[in-house]
């Protein structure tokens, strides 16, 4: 037996966070991406419940347009640790021409995961859906509450939030309405790299640095995939080391030119990078006002 | 890594959000992108110096009336540890907003604009960190530049803040003075050489060598239960864990504690941290302890040590600060939420308002409405485990909901 048990403040916030949310909600669940903050909650989930199972479902709202080495690594973890996976597809909402699929150079399954995922909360009941989002990732999540209520129609209203004094947390809704729960809120990215780091949580292969076929558009390195990413003739393909320092849609992400092959490389990456994380994600990019025009249509 | 939470308060002129800004430029902490786009905005505004306020204003309500209006959380880190600032608006409507900051942060900045000295809105900022108790306050007294950096200047408005300081009740603040220039970044990040006067150190080297002491101090431990776990395994068949966070004071093994309400004895047999046990955990740990006999604990029960008993009563004196915009009444019905447990509470009386420029209350009250804070008597129907804010924050503090909206409608500091 360990003597004592020292406590890392942010380990210990998500925890209680994660507490509430299994001690307040009938029908939690973790949206999973597959990313690594995503993954970060599995493990914080893990540790909340041990020796139990955690105790909810796990939700991937899938574009289609996934990097395929990052579904291999979900279904891995799922088997793993015994968890419970709901698949819901954009894909069929694309199909049963309830959404429309953007066209053209900047196209991207991002905006019309918010569709799917609100039909799956409808469709399963969930009342608290558990996010990986952070507060440093972007202006307009900087003002995110940790327990953020949205109505019937999953949106965000911005100016009217809760308070949240202390640590206490209010969970109360009405019928229709669901709260996103963000544990994660106050980590920063290298928060999580370190935590990855510290307790050797695997994550899938692409946030390596690794061989890539890339082309190059506005300053960015765009994964070239004829099937998923628009490609105009001029841009041309090469081959490059990369690595993927947030992980979404293939359409959304870029790459970034990286040497780091281990996770002590990445930390140190982090540590010393003069780019934001977001700086990456071709969705923020359309306006200063992006992100939060999407959150109050319900995106996550 | 260390985290060290500071609330910043300020009027929408003292130049809160340009001193944020300052303070991410001068720590490297604004990446390459972040830096173009405050560039790119303050070109296109005709501005000739960098407006950092772009980079805190986040919502774009804000943007275009150039205010700040809600709480935003800012990161930066050193060498030394992380920062996490919740910066918020000072006008007086924003009230509810500068206590929800300042109820978690282990500092608190409160600006000065040197050239207006102590005005209505620097007393209520020092009130409500007086009130809620924050350890740390650094009085920065900003605009150093526009009165020609005269220690004169800046002598007066201590005396200013040393007057308030006399009237407030909560004498264990460590209040720290420095003159700044959050738009040149004299003595913020860097020492200026405009105020050789001025032996003392920078913001930012200040708040490196505050001691990072959890928000809810050294007190009686408290461990109120926020779920109970069981695995139903083979391997595990029997095990009832108790999940929460521990508050005031550190738990052992061995530990002769009392579950309440039901006042049951018991030892605390292990604890658990994921797959390691422990033989004690510190206040602040997220654990799950499980007890020597089997008795009855769930959700919203309290252990605490068998000689350390909190107070027990359905009667509550407490000064609370209202944040809804529907006034707070005599005889009204709210769920009142005190960590992790849930009771009903009827407001009995509302005795007084406190004045936040420290004249004084007023004791002729009918209600309290949006941003009051006031003296308030309530009446639970269970009995409620507790400390005064003054001996045990964590216990001594709550919320109350209203049954209709589900809002967070005020929160109250319970009272000796």
């Amino acid at each position: 037996m360990k003597n004592i048990l020292e406590n890392n403040a942010l380990e210990n916030e998500a925890i209680f966070i994660i507490h509430e949310v299994a001690a307040q909600f009938e029908k939690p669940v973790l949206l999973f991406s597959g990313g690594k903050d995503s993954i970060t909650l599995v493990r914080l989930a893990q540790k909340a419940f041990y020796p139990a199972k955690i105790p909810f479902p796990l939700l991937h709202v899938d574009t289609g347009h996934n990097f395929p080495e990052t579904i291999e690594f979900r279904d891995n973890l799922v088997e793993e640790l015994g968890l419970e996976l709901i698949v819901r597809n954009v894909q069929d909402n694309i199909d049963a021409g309830r959404v429309k699929e953007e066209t053209g150079k900047y196209a991207s399954r991002n905006m019309l995961q918010t569709e799917t995922l609100l039909d799956a909360i409808e469709e399963f009941g969930f009342d608290a859906c558990i996010g990986g989002a952070r507060r440093d990732e972007e202006k307009a999540r900087a003002k995110e509450r940790i327990f953020s209520v949205r109505d019937d129609f999953g949106q965000w209203d911005e100016k009217n939030q809760r308070p949240e004094v202390f640590d206490m947390l209010n969970g109360r809704i009405d019928l229709g309405q669901n709260v996103r729960v963000f544990p994660i809120s106050n980590w920063t990215e290298l928060d999580v790299w370190s935590y990855i780091e510290k307790e050797g949580i695997e994550i899938p292969s692409i946030y390596f640095a690794h061989k890539r076929p890339v082309f190059e558009r506005d300053g960015l390195i765009w994964s070239a995939n004829d099937e998923y990413v628009y490609r105009e003739n001029d841009e041309l393909v090469y081959e490059k080391i990369v690595r993927f320092r947030t992980v979404g849609d293939m359409s959304c992400t870029a790459a970034v030119e990286s040497n780091a092959f281990i996770i002590e490389d990445v930390v140190r990456e982090i540590r010393e990078s003069k780019i934001s994380e977001r700086g990456a994600r071709i969705d923020d990019k359309r306006s200063e006002a992006a992100m939060e025009k999407r959150k109050q249509q319900g995106y996550f | 890594m260390e985290v060290l939470k500071i609330a910043t308060a300020g009027s929408v002129d003292d130049g809160k959000s340009t001193l944020i800004g300052r303070i991410l430029y001068d720590t490297n902490s604004l990446t390459d992108d972040k830096l173009e786009a405050i560039e790119k905005n303050s070109r296109s505004k005709g501005y000739d110096y960098l407006d950092f306020s772009l980079a805190t204003d986040g919502l774009v309500a804000e943007r275009e009336q150039g205010i700040t209006i809600d709480v935003a959380h800012i990161y930066f880190s050193t060498n030394k540890r992380s920062y996490i600032i919740a910066d918020t608006p000072g006008h007086i409507e924003y009230t509810r907003n500068m206590v929800t900051g300042a109820s978690t942060s282990q500092a608190s900045i409160i600006l000065v604009d040197a050239r207006n000295g102590v005005i209505e809105q620097t007393k209520r900022h020092f009130f409500i960190n007086n009130l809620l108790r924050v350890k740390e306050i650094i009085v920065a007294v900003n605009k150093m530049d526009l009165v020609n950096f005269e220690e004169g200047r800046f002598n007066e408005i201590k005396d200013q803040i040393q007057q308030l300081v006399d009237s407030a009740s909560y004498k264990n603040q460590n209040i720290t003075f420095v003159p700044i220039s959050a738009l040149k970044g004299d003595n913020v990040v860097k020492k200026s050489e405009n105020t050789t006067w001025y032996t003392g150190e920078t913001l930012l080297e200040h708040l490196e060598k505050i001691e990072n002491k959890d928000v809810y101090e050294e007190a009686q431990a408290r461990f109120p239960v926020q779920t109970v776990i069981r695995p139903k395994t083979d391997e595990y068949h029997d095990f009832r864990g108790y999940a929460g966070k521990i508050y005031g004071g550190d738990l052992s093994v061995g530990d002769e504690v009392v579950i309440l309400p039901s006042e049951t004895k018991s030892k605390i047999k292990e604890i658990h941290f994921f797959n390691e046990q422990f033989q004690s955990a510190k206040r602040g740990s997220s654990v799950t302890i499980t007890l020597e006999d089997n008795v009855n604990v769930s959700r919203g029960d309290m252990i605490v040590k068998a000689n350390e008993i909190p107070n027990v009563s359905k009667s509550l004196n407490a000064t609370i600060c209202w944040m809804d915009n529907n006034p707070l009444k005599p005889l009204s019905k709210y769920y009142l939420q005190h960590g992790v447990n849930n009771v009903a509470t009827k407001i009995e009386s509302i005795d007084s308002i406190l004045a936040t420029d420290f004249s004084g209350e007023t004791t002729e009250v009918s209600e309290l409405n949006l941003n009051d804070i006031g003296k308030v008597q309530l009446k639970v129907n269970k009995p409620l485990f507790y400390d005064s804010y003054d001996e045990n924050k964590g216990n001594g503090a709550f919320i109350l909901i209203d049954s209709q909206t589900n809002t967070t409608a005020g929160v109250g500091f319970i009272n000796g």
